[in-house]
Formats: C-alpha cells, sequence, structure tokens
C-alpha cells in the first residue's frame, strides 16, 4: 500500500505536460554510478498486517506490571478528554505555524500553553516547548552563559543523572567548567555550593524534587547566587507545582523541566515535553519558537510567531539555539490536561500524590529491615534503605507483578542497596499494601 | 475567538480524582508549599473540549489543505500509524523497565521495532548503524556534528571549520556553531551549483565537515555531488547529509553509495509522521563504519538467542544525547510506514514526488521565475520577482493562497532566491488538487499585472486580517494576565 491517488493516464498526462518520456527521466542528474548498490527491502504489506505485526509486538512488552518506578518520568493517568484533542488532525496533521492566518488555533493554543507554563512556575515568559526536560536543561544553561559571559557552572548532584549526563555530552567540545556538589543528607550541600559560588559563575543549577525525591526551599541558595551575578536555574516536575513553591516564588531565573506529567504517555521514552519559563529579561537568549499576541489590521486580537530574529532560520550560525521542530503536540496535551484540571483539579493531584507516598512511606516503615529516608520531606518519590542488594529485590519483584522502584546504584557509587519508589495518584491503597506484603516477602 | 482563561468561572470543575484513599499524613511544612494559590482556569469538561475543538478548525492541516510547503514533506500520514502507536502495550511502557535489571525481557516489543528500524534505515540510506535517540531533525544535526568532533579528537586532531553551502538549511550552520566550530559559507554559482572554486579554497585540514542537503534546497541534485565528497576526503574531512529531502531519493541513490559519512533523516518528513503543528519529529543520525564507536549509549543489539538488549559498552560513545531511546512513538509510525510502503512503495513514492513537483514547476515556470530551470526533485522554486515589480511579493501570494484554501508554499527561503516560492507537493496529492493549486498560482500572477491591490489585501475569507508582526515583536505579549 502506498498512499498515492496517481493513475496510470494521470502519470502519462503529467508526464506529457513536463515534456519527459518516462518517470526514469527526471532521475537523469543522478549519475549511474551513485545509484544505489542494494535496496533490500521487504515488500510492502496490508494495513491489517502492519498492524496484526505491531500488535504483536506491542503484547511482548510488559505493561501488566504495576509501576512504582520514577526517576523522573511519571505513571498519571490521562484524562480522555486529552487523547480525544490531540487526536483532532486539525492540529496534528499541520506544521509550525509560520502562517498565521491558517494557523490561529495552533498560535492561540500555544499562548495559552505558554501562560500555562508562566502560572505554573510563577515567571514571566515561556517558549513554545522543547525536545525534553534534559534538552531544556542544556538550553538552559546555555542561556545563562551567554547572558553572563562566564563559562562556570555550579551543578548539584541531586540534578537527574540523565540530565547531568546530557549536559556532559553537549558540552564535551565547549569550554564549559562543571562544579558538582554533593547532596548531603537527602539535600543539597549549601557548604559546598556556597565555597564554589563566585564572580565566574554563570549558572546554579538545582532541581527540586531533587531526583532523591527530596523537597527543598532554595530561596537562600538563589539570594546567595544572585550576589555573584550569576543565575538561578531549576529542573522541576510540574505535577509537584500544584503543591510546591514555584520556582518563580524562590527567585529562580530559569526553570525547565519534563512536562510528560501533564497528560503525555510514558511511551518508551517519547515524544515528552521540554518546558522553559524565565524571568522577561532573559526573554532574547530563549531558544526555541515563542509566541506572541498582536493586532490584525482591522484591530482585532490574533497571535504569532514572534522574536524569529533569535532564530536559526534567520540568524544562522548567530541563533540562539539550533532548535526548528519542537513538541508542540505534546505542549496541546499539556495545555488540554492542564486546562481541565484547573487550580483544584492540579491541587488534588499533587495532593493525592503526596498523600499515598507518605502512605506508603508509613507501610514501608513497618518492615523491619527497611529503612525510609527521612532527613527531608518528600513529594511523590523517595529513597529508601533494603537489608540487600536493590537489583536482586528489583527483580524478585518482578516476578510478584511490580515494577518496585529505580535502584539507586545503577547511578550512585555506593548506593547498591537503596531503591528510589515513586508513588502516583494512579497507585490504590490495595496496590501499596500489597506492594509492601511482597516486598516483605522477597526480602 | 475568546482565551481559555477568558472562560474561566470560579468553581467550575473539568476534573475530579475524587477521595483519596489513604490520608492523614502530616502536610508538606510551609516552607515548601506554594505561597501563591495556582492562578490556572476553572472550567467545565465541555468548557474546555469545545474551546479545542474550535481552535482546530482554525488550522490549515494536510487532512484538511493542500500543504505544498517546501522542505517540510508534508504528506499524508496514514491513520493506522496513529492507532498503533496508541497500543497500550507501547504508549504505557515505563522507558527506565529495561534499564532495570532483568529488565530487559520487559520491553523486547519495543526494543525489537527499535533495532529493525534502525535495520531498514541502514539499507535505504547504505550507512552501516543508526543511532535513534536525536528527537528532531536539527537534534540530529547537532548530534551528527558531535560525532564528527569526537571522531576528529579520537585522531589528535582539533579541526577547527565545518562548511556549509549558501543554499543550506539554518539549522546546518546553527548546529555546527552550537558544536563549537565556526562556519564558513560557500556561495552557490550561476548554474544553481555550490561554487566549486570557492569550496576548493576553503577546503583545508582545518575543516573537519562539510554539509550538505542533497537534493539540495533548491530541488536539485547535484551530478557532481561525488567530486564534491571526493574532495572532503581528500583533506581529511567528514561529509554530512542533511537528510530534509531523502523522499526524492528513496530507492534511487543513497548517502552512503555517494560516500556520506553522516546522515541524519527527518522521520516525520520522509516516513509519514505526522509533523503536530511543529513537532514532535524525530531526526535518527546514521553512520559509516568508522563512525559507528562515537555512536551515543544505550545501543539496542539482538543477542544470540534472539533477544533484545541494551547495550552501554561502547568506551568512545559521545555519551547520552537524548534521556532515553529516542521519540520512541515517532519511530514506531515511521516503522508501520516503512513495513506497509515496502521496497515498492517506498520507490514509488520517490518517483511520484518527483513527478508531481516538475508537474508543478513545467506549469508555472512560464508565469514565475525559475529560480534554476533544470528537472527538479521533490520540490521546485521559483522567484515571485517579476510579480514583485508590480508590488505583489512573495508574502502576497502566500496570503492570495490562504484565502482560497491552500496552505502557501515556503516562501523566502533559500535565503539566495530573492521573493523564493519553495514548492514541494508530495506524492500522496492528487493531479486534480495540483491542478487546482495551479490554476489559482496562475490566477495571482495574472492579478500581479491586472490587479495587484486585490492580492496585496489578501486574506479576506480568513477569520482574521494579516497580523501586525512588528508590533507583536515591540510590545511583546507573550504570557496572558488577568485585566482588571
Amino acid at each position: 500500500m502506498s498512499f498515492i491517488p496517481h493513475t496510470q493516464e494521470d502519470i502519462k498526462q503529467m508526464l506529457k505536460a513536463i515534456g519527459a518520456g518516462s518517470i526514469d527521466e527526471l532521475f537523469k542528474d543522478i549519475p549511474v554510478a551513485l545509484r544505489p548498490k542494494s535496496f533490500n527491502i521487504p515488500a510492502g504489506k496490508s494495513e491489517f498486517e502492519v498492524t496484526q505485526i505491531l500488535r504483536r509486538l506491542s503484547l511482548e512488552n510488559a505493561t501488566g506490571l504495576v509501576n512504582f518506578v520514577g526517576a523522573g518520568f511519571y505513571d498519571h493517568f490521562i484524562p480522555a478528554a486529552v487523547d480525544a484533542i490531540a487526536a483532532r488532525s486539525e492540529f496534528y496533521t499541520a506544521y509550525t505555524p509560520y502562517q498565521p492566518e491558517c494557523s490561529q488555533g495552533w498560535l492561540q493554543a500555544i499562548y495559552e500553553y505558554q501562560t500555562i507554563i508562566c502560572q505554573l512556575t510563577g515567571l514571566d515568559v515561556s517558549n513554545a516547548s522543547l525536545y525534553d526536560g534534559g534538552t531544556a536543561l542544556f538550553e538552559a544553561m546555555m542561556m545563562a552563559v551567554r547572558h553572563t559571559g562566564r563559562n562556570k557552572i555550579i551543578l548539584d548532584s541531586g540534578v537527574n543523572l540523565i540530565y547531568r549526563t546530557m549536559l556532559y555530552t553537549y558540552t564535551s567540545n565547549l569550554s564549559i567548567e562543571f562544579v558538582e556538589i554533593p547532596v548531603v543528607h537527602g539535600q543539597s550541600s549549601r557548604r559546598d555550593l556556597f565555597k564554589h559560588l563566585d564572580d565566574k559563575t554563570a549558572a546554579v543549577i538545582l532541581q527540586n524534587p531533587n531526583f532523591f525525591g527530596a523537597v527543598d526551599d532554595y530561596s537562600d541558595v538563589v539570594g546567595q547566587v544572585h550576589k555573584f551575578g550569576a543565575l538561578a536555574i531549576a529542573s522541576v516536575y510540574p505535577v509537584s507545582l500544584g503543591m510546591l513553591k514555584a520556582p518563580g516564588e524562590m527567585g529562580f531565573d530559569i526553570a525547565t523541566g519534563e512536562g510528560q506529567s501533564l497528560g503525555i504517555p510514558l511511551s518508551f521514552g517519547g515524544p515528552y515535553l521540554g518546558f522553559m519559563a524565565a524571568k522577561s529579561e532573559l526573554v532574547r537568549q530563549m531558544p526555541g519558537r515563542i509566541v506572541g499576541a498582536t493586532v490584525d489590521s482591522e484591530g482585532k486580537r490574533g497571535f504569532v510567531l514572534t522574536l524569529q530574529t533569535r532564530e536559526q532560520h534567520i540568524r544562522r550560525e548567530k541563533a540562539t539555539s539550533n532548535i526548528c521542530s519542537n513538541e508542540a503536540l505534546c505542549a496541546l496535551r499539556a495545555a488540554v490536561f492542564v486546562s481541565l484540571l484547573g487550580r483544584e483539579g492540579l491541587r488534588e493531584l499533587a495532593e493525592h500524590n503526596y498523600q499515598k507516598a507518605e502512605f506508603a512511606k508509613e507501610q514501608l516503615s513497618g518492615l523491619s529491615g527497611v529503612e525510609v529516608k527521612r532527613s527531608s520531606p518528600t513529594f511523590n518519590e523517595f529513597t529508601i534503605l533494603l537489608p540487600r542488594n536493590a537489583d536482586e529485590v528489583v527483580q524478585r519483584m518482578i516476578d510478584k507483578g511490580f515494577a518496585c522502584g529505580f535502584p539507586l546504584g545503577r547511578f550512585y557509587k555506593g548506593m547498591d542497596n537503596y531503591l528510589l519508589v515513586a508513588v502516583t495518584e494512579k497507585r490504590t491503597k490495595e496496590e501499596i499494601r500489597r506492594f509492601v506484603d511482597s516486598l516483605e516477602a522477597v526480602l | 475567538m475568546k482565551l481559555i482563561f477568558e472562560k474561566h468561572k470560579d468553581g467550575r470543575r473539568g476534573f475530579s480524582y475524587g477521595l483519596v484513599d489513604v490520608g492523614g499524613a502530616k502536610p508538606l511544612p510551609e516552607k515548601y508549599r506554594r505561597g501563591a494559590a495556582l492562578p490556572l482556569p476553572c472550567l467545565s469538561e465541555l468548557d474546555v473540549v469545545r474551546h479545542y475543538t474550535n481552535l482546530s478548525r482554525l488550522n490549515f492541516s494536510v487532512d484538511t489543505n493542500f500543504y505544498p510547503l517546501g522542505s517540510c514533506t508534508m504528506k499524508y500520514n496514514p491513520k493506522f500509524c496513529e492507532r498503533v502507536a496508541g497500543f497500550e502495550g507501547f504508549s504505557q511502557l515505563h522507558p527506565l523497565l529495561p534499564q532495570l535489571s532483568g529488565g530487559g525481557m520487559l520491553a523486547q516489543g519495543s526494543l525489537e521495532v527499535l533495532y529493525e528500524t534502525e535495520k531498514l534505515l541502514c539499507e535505504i540510506t547504505a550507512m552501516s548503524a543508526f543511532t535513534m535517540q536525536p528527537l528532531a531533525g536539527a537534534h540530529g544535526e547537532l548530534t551528527g556534528v558531535m560525532l564528527i568532533a569526537a571522531y576528529h579528537k579520537d585522531k589528535g586532531a582539533r579541526r577547527k571549520y565545518v562548511i556549509v553551502p549558501d543554499s543550506s538549511h539554518g539549522t546546518n550552520p546553527s548546529s555546527a556553531a552550537i558544536a563549537g566550530y565556526e562556519v564558513k559559507v560557500i556561495p552557490t554559482g550561476p548554474d544553481g551549483y555550490m561554487d566549486l572554486v570557492e569550496y576548493k579554497k576553503q577546503l583545508n585540514d582545518e575543516v573537519a565537515a562539510v554539509m550538505l542537503t542533497c537534493p539540495d534546497t533548491l530541488g536539485i541534485f547535484n551530478p557532481r555531488i561525488r567530486e564534491i565528497a571526493d574532495m572532503a576526503h581528500k583533506v581529511g574531512a567528514l561529509l554530512y547529509y542533511d537528510g530534509a529531502n531523502l523522499n526524492a531519493m528513496l530507492g534511487k541513490c543513497r548517502p552512503g553509495d555517494i560516500g556520506f559519512d553522516v546522515v541524519h533523516l527527518n522521520l516525520h518528513k520522509t516516513f509519514a509522521t505526522a509533523h503536530g503543528g511543529g513537532g514532535p519529529g524525530a531526526g535518527p543520525v546514521g553512520v559509516s563504519q568508522k563512525l559507528v564507536e562515537f555512536l551515543p549509549i544505550s545501543r539496542v543489539i539482538r543477542c544470540g538467542d534472539g533477544t533484545y538488549a541494551l547495550d552501554y559498552n561502547y568506551r568512545k560513545s559521545i555519551g547520552y544525547i537524548a534521556p532515553f531511546y529516542g521519540n520512541f512513538g515517532v519511530i514506531l509510525k515511521a516503522y508501520a510506514y516503512m513495513l506497509c510502503l515496502g521496497r515498492e512503495g517506498l520507490i514509488k513514492a520517490a518517483e511520484i514526488a518527483v513527478l508531481n513537483a516538475n508537474y508543478c514547476q513545467a506549469k508555472l515556470k512560464s508565469y514565475y521565475d525559475l529560480a534554476f530551470d533544470k528537472t527538479c526533485m521533490h520540490e521546485c522554486v521559483f522567484s515571485a520577482m517579476r510579480q514583485a515589480k508590480n508590488g505583489v511579493h512573495a508574502l502576497d501570494i502566500a496570503k492570495y493562497l490562504i484565502d482560497k484554501g491552500f496552505h502557501p508554499p515556503t516562501i523566502y527561503f533559500p535565503l539566495i532566491v530573492k521573493e523564493a516560492l519553495m514548492i514541494e507537493p508530495t506524492e500522496t496529492e492528487s493531479k486534480e488538487t495540483i491542478d487546482a493549486f495551479i490554476e489559482t498560482m496562475i490566477e495571482i500572477a495574472r492579478l500581479a499585472e491586472d490587479n495587484p491591490s486585490l492580492v496585496k489585501q489578501a486574506p479576506v475569507n480568513m477569520p482574521i486580517k494579516r497580523l501586525d508582526e512588528v508590533r507583536a515583536a515591540r510590545k511583546l505579549d507573550l504570557c496572558w494576565k488577568p485585566q482588571n
């Protein structure tokens, strides 16, 4: 099946209009020596056959496990209305809204998304989306480097290791100096952080809640960072913002994060949604598309892509970023998700996550040999110390039907017995009880 | 239309999580909690659904309109691909499951999709291996340039420059700059091809890579591409293939056979995954054998027993480009598309895409000036200079097309063509649709002679007239605020 509408007669007429004898003639500029040495692609299949093949493959994935794995990517419920709107093909088969008059739906939706991101983060401006939380953090870091003209980055080791690894990868050819700050008792070590903070520092990068699930109030850190003329960057988990102090309230200059938790399926790692919000004075350093409101020739409100002189298609090698495609459809999902929930719904969602995680903590702390780390408060994810290697426990729990958490030994040396456990609103009291019972049985 | 925030009413709910079945936990201490109440809007589910449904109707899209946006390959996105990506076994899979000890078996279906897609892309492009991690075309470019940098570094050379032709996509120079290179730009000669004299002059052992689009952004296949490749290799530079225009090449020519070392593809172009209003895309990167060891980790491998696993054991890998394995949902749709079309279908896609573009070119070339009068590949590029003399610019033509229900071609790109109109019909559009578009283009050419003001007023049939873009940039309004 090829989805091509042309009849033989169409092709004949079109070739005649072109003045070509055959379709092959149209490819005459490709020298014979450069024709494919092979093109061993299997013959085409019907829609039914392909659907069957992929149905079978989908069933080879284990999705029946009760999930307590988070580590920055969470198993949240997605209301049906989010899927219904994202399935409108007037949205998903359009392209970047370069032509505003025939793209007002997209442009307004993105303007609303930008507003929602500003409302959640407590900051002034947002862009139209970036690829994911990790690339958004890299872009934020580069904004700080350009803004300050400095190249030292203080990076808290409570920032997701996946993101830290991405930052190191992206800067391997650039002259950026990183200093990593240890996490002590679950929270960023102020002592180490302040020791390294100086007038060469471009930015301090923190995460809230941090990778271990610990919640912090970084207002004190941000105050110090600003004294040295550096920028403070927070990577945040948007669902937690229904409860936690917003980055803007703590004084952060830029907030980024992974928006997957806002109505986007886990989908084995993507497509996800990198969001970014900043103080208004940084807007010209922002990467990516930005939508602005304006008026038409009759004074009627409308929306356009704006500040395009920052972007690669105009500024080329001097652009603030090379980003072109973004994650617009995921941004739309986030906008619909948050609009549906509203202020009450998002507060409720955060509350459910917090309550359920606290319940799980309480239940787990009753298990002998299990220590729930309580040095700092947490939101919906927390660290437990097991009496044996967490990898083994994870394996045994899979057999019992649970993805029971993320073993920290994979990312942190000397933490082989630690497990990071996430509890979202989807986990019922009964599931949590069974989880605790099963854990007891395998220990 | 009102904004969603302007439809807010205190007390309305669109979704409720019900009562929490556990409770009684001590609240989080005040100092960690949000001070101000969340300023989000409150609406009913119907309010929200009607709002976004009505917004959707203000868009042109492939499903509703002809969308010949050059360089973007806006072909039809088969519906079954969307359905497949929605299968719960795929959509609900946590990406960390296969990274758990013994967890590889939990994701065999998805790992197989990644592995098999990589194999197909290798054969289509004649490259040795692919990373599926890059999340869009430009992200693939950055990955590709970083691989090139790692390669040179490994050889003990810190090369300084990346060469791009002036007809290149803006992402090429921008990606090279972000990866730490200085950019050298080669002009296009009067024949429409990259100026080889200038190219020779700029090539030396300080050049890390030459980035080319093939066919180029003028829609032209450069018959001397092999020579250009050989010259780059002679000074030790690597050759980068921007795959934005691969649609014309399927089964006709493979970058690896020409001698390209790095290739990025745009799955949302050539392989029919929906563009989603600007994304998500997917930009897998293929490499020749000498670059395989630098690819990002993890990589999906097939074990002796036929199972699939993640492999992190690449000492020289550049690291993590994405948090996981790429935009899996997008890769899955491209895989489904390739399985469905198969060998013959892919070749036919290239053939009909080229036929449609040449048909547009032939039918319009007596009305508009061709940038370069050559057989084109998947797209043709005109200049509206003739019309501009009467005050009708590319932008005006675009707006008039909108009034007639056509999404405009790409305008003002490539930058080297004044008043550029870049038309890419794609293979899934019928002769009737293209004829209707051609007719409107001819009508505009006539109006430019007889009644230019009619074109300059457009659009008049849309919900809004032309927007004041200067005001948008000067009086920035990027975020709604309550009025009072």
